[in-house]
């Protein structure tokens, strides 16, 4: 007997179920506007207190929920001159004035720290004040980056409205080489959507090769869906990301639900394969992560800068991919190799590991846990320079003068191009 | 009616470069004078209140630095006209009470020509109307209250918003 599926049964994306939790709905529609209640807003010293208090102050209104927000100073720290230090003086007193619970100062940039104190956890609805804010999804958490006025209606409100996107998936099969990561997969998925290609819907990264990642790859790949301009970059949550949010101290009753947060079988996604085993280490030329090619085309390039560093490319699992690299070696003459790991944390069990002594003697000389050169508000490179970074974005003049010339990869890649002053296949290293 | 002056670019215009890192740390008014320097360095000290930006797709990548979208309302910018935005700069922009017009046809309009915003879109010197995709009523609300804060200001002191 055909019975009509009941609307209440329509298989749902898992960014419809989270979306629809939010809204305090059974379901949503792709296409429908809701409103959502925010379970938890994120801001930096750059996005936050220095743009939010005046407005809040103007409106005379109060934060919605101190315990809901967490402000991290990343970007301007450590203050480089009197501008950076007010404006990092302005979020140490307003975290005071609003007393905020969750302020992490000077120990990481924000993508990082957020799921490292066990904030994200699978089915929550969550907004950042930083376009990397998509980093959040490889918990199974709808998170997004918004800007500052926006960020002042969430505090105010505790809400916020989201159209429901349709979803893109990506399917994942096969193996990926030694070598190669979860960088090159989003270099080369950037490269085939373009900078705008998510069209501001939710990809879900998906398949074997991606539930085969670690968290923190798993991080790179929702942390690049803005490159592919997503909204939000999804991965459903499953022992990896439970045995992770375990080790960060969140409670087994967070996780009872945990398993529930996937996309539902023949809900209506749309589907685009690749094939882990045969994908290359990627190279973005300048000026857009899209520009990206196989390493091999650009193997004659020759450099001045190595810099791993970011969000995107200098977590743990980052650190010990250059340093399996860099081990025994010193990188080539000429070559500076900068490092400016992610977060405090990652830094400290990689020197537990060894990892940073492996890094220091191949010559790298070792920088603040801050977003440093990839935001471009502190130190940049020099007029002219060759880099190859293992960042996000190598929009012109974002890391410098104009003239800098800047290559996106792999922290494998970054640590192999080092070690032979020019673009260079990790592969031949290993 | 009004006509707008046109100002045309590319591709891809990302947030760096309507609002450089560099300035990141200053007010609107010095990020506003460094403006899409790197594209156009006559832009911000030619540019009148009322012209509108003519780009290509994919205008608005990069950033959620809303300071992209408030140095084209600091200098009076009445509109971008792109056939596609960044989805964050798109909110940005309306939360700071700037029109942005989705117009597949964008990049049949020249540097220069004067145009007229009309609700069925943009209006050539020649009267071809090129068609844009149709704004929800809320955020609408929002580009004629001048913004979100405005919005939420009205809300505070109890008046309805238009």
């Amino acid at each position: 007997m055909n019975h009509a599926p009941s609307p209440l049964h329509t298989p749902q994306t898992l960014a419809q179920k989270l979306i629809a939790r939010a809204a305090g709905q059974a379901q949503v529609a792709v296409g429908e506007v809701v409103t959502c209640q925010v379970d938890l807003a994120m801001f930096h010293d750059s996005s936050g207190p220095r743009r939010l208090k005046p407005m809040l102050d103007a409106l005379g209104a109060k934060i919605w929920d101190p315990a809901k927000v967490v402000l991290v100073m990343d970007h301007y720290v450590p203050a480089q001159d009197a501008d950076a230090q007010r404006i990092v003086q302005i979020a140490r007193d307003t975290a005071r004035e609003w007393r905020l619970p969750n302020v992490i100062d000077s120990e990481g940039i924000c993508h990082v720290v957020l799921p490292e104190r066990g904030h994200l956890r699978p089915g929550m609805l969550c907004v950042g004040g930083d376009s990397h804010s998509p980093t959040g999804g490889a918990f199974g958490t709808y998170m997004f980056g918004i800007g500052a006025t926006e960020m002042l209606g969430v505090v105010v409100t505790g809400e916020i409205w989201v159209q429901v996107p349709r979803t893109l998936r990506m399917q994942w099969t096969g193996q990926l080489a030694h070598g190669v990561c979860a960088k090159d997969m989003m270099l080369h998925m950037i490269a085939r959507f373009g900078m705008n290609g998510g069209q501001y819907q939710a990809v879900e990264f998906a398949g074997e090769a991606v539930m085969a990642l670690g968290m923190q790859e798993r991080m790179t790949l929702s942390n690049m869906s803005a490159e592919m301009g997503a909204q939000a970059g999804l991965i459903a949550a499953d022992d990896t990301t439970c045995a992770y949010l375990r080790s960060v101290g969140v409670n087994e009753e967070a996780l009872q639900q945990a398993h529930t947060w996937h996309t539902d079988a023949g809900a209506d996604c749309e589907d685009f394969a690749f094939d882990a085993s045969s994908l290359s280490p990627q190279v973005a030329a300048p000026h857009s992560p899209a520009n990206t090619r196989a390493v091999g085309d650009y193997a004659d390039v020759a450099l001045d800068v190595a810099y791993i560093g970011a969000c995107t490319g200098a977590k743990l699992e980052d650190l010990r991919a250059a340093a399996q690299v860099l081990r025994g070696h010193h990188v080539a003459q000429g070559v500076r190799l900068l490092v400016a790991p992610a977060s405090a944390r990652d830094q400290a069990q990689a020197e537990r590991e060894g990892v940073m002594q492996v890094l220091r003697d191949a010559g790298a000389q070792v920088l603040p846990n801050s977003c440093g050169a990839c935001a471009g508000y502190g130190a940049t490179f020099e007029e002219g320079a060759t880099v190859i970074s293992s960042t996000a974005r190598n929009f012109k003049g974002r890391m410098g003068p104009a003239s800098v010339q800047v290559y996106l990869a792999s922290p494998w890649t970054v640590a192999a191009s080092a070690l032979r002053g020019r673009i260079s296949d990790v592969r031949e290293l290993l | 009616m009004t006509t707008s002056r046109v100002w045309k670019l590319g591709a891809d215009v990302d947030t760096d470069a309507l609002a450089p890192g560099a300035y990141m740390k200053n007010g609107i008014d010095v990020i506003a004078q460094h403006c899409l320097e790197a594209l156009r360095p006559d832009f911000a000290a030619a540019v009148r209140p009322g012209d509108v930006l003519v780009a290509g797709p994919n205008f608005g990548i990069g950033s959620s630095r809303e300071q992209a979208a408030g140095a084209l309302v600091h200098l009076g910018v009445r509109a971008v006209i792109a056939p596609s935005f960044s989805g964050l700069f798109f909110r940005n922009a309306f939360n700071l009470g700037l029109l942005l017009l989705t117009c597949p046809e964008a990049e049949q309009l020249h540097e220069g020509d004067g145009v007229a915003l009309v609700p069925e879109g943009v209006q050539c010197a020649d009267g071809t109307v090129l068609p844009c995709q149709p704004i929800p009523d809320f955020l609408m609300d929002m580009v004629h209250a001048g913004g979100l804060m405005n919005v939420l200001k009205q809300r505070s002191q109890g008046t309805p918003h238009a």
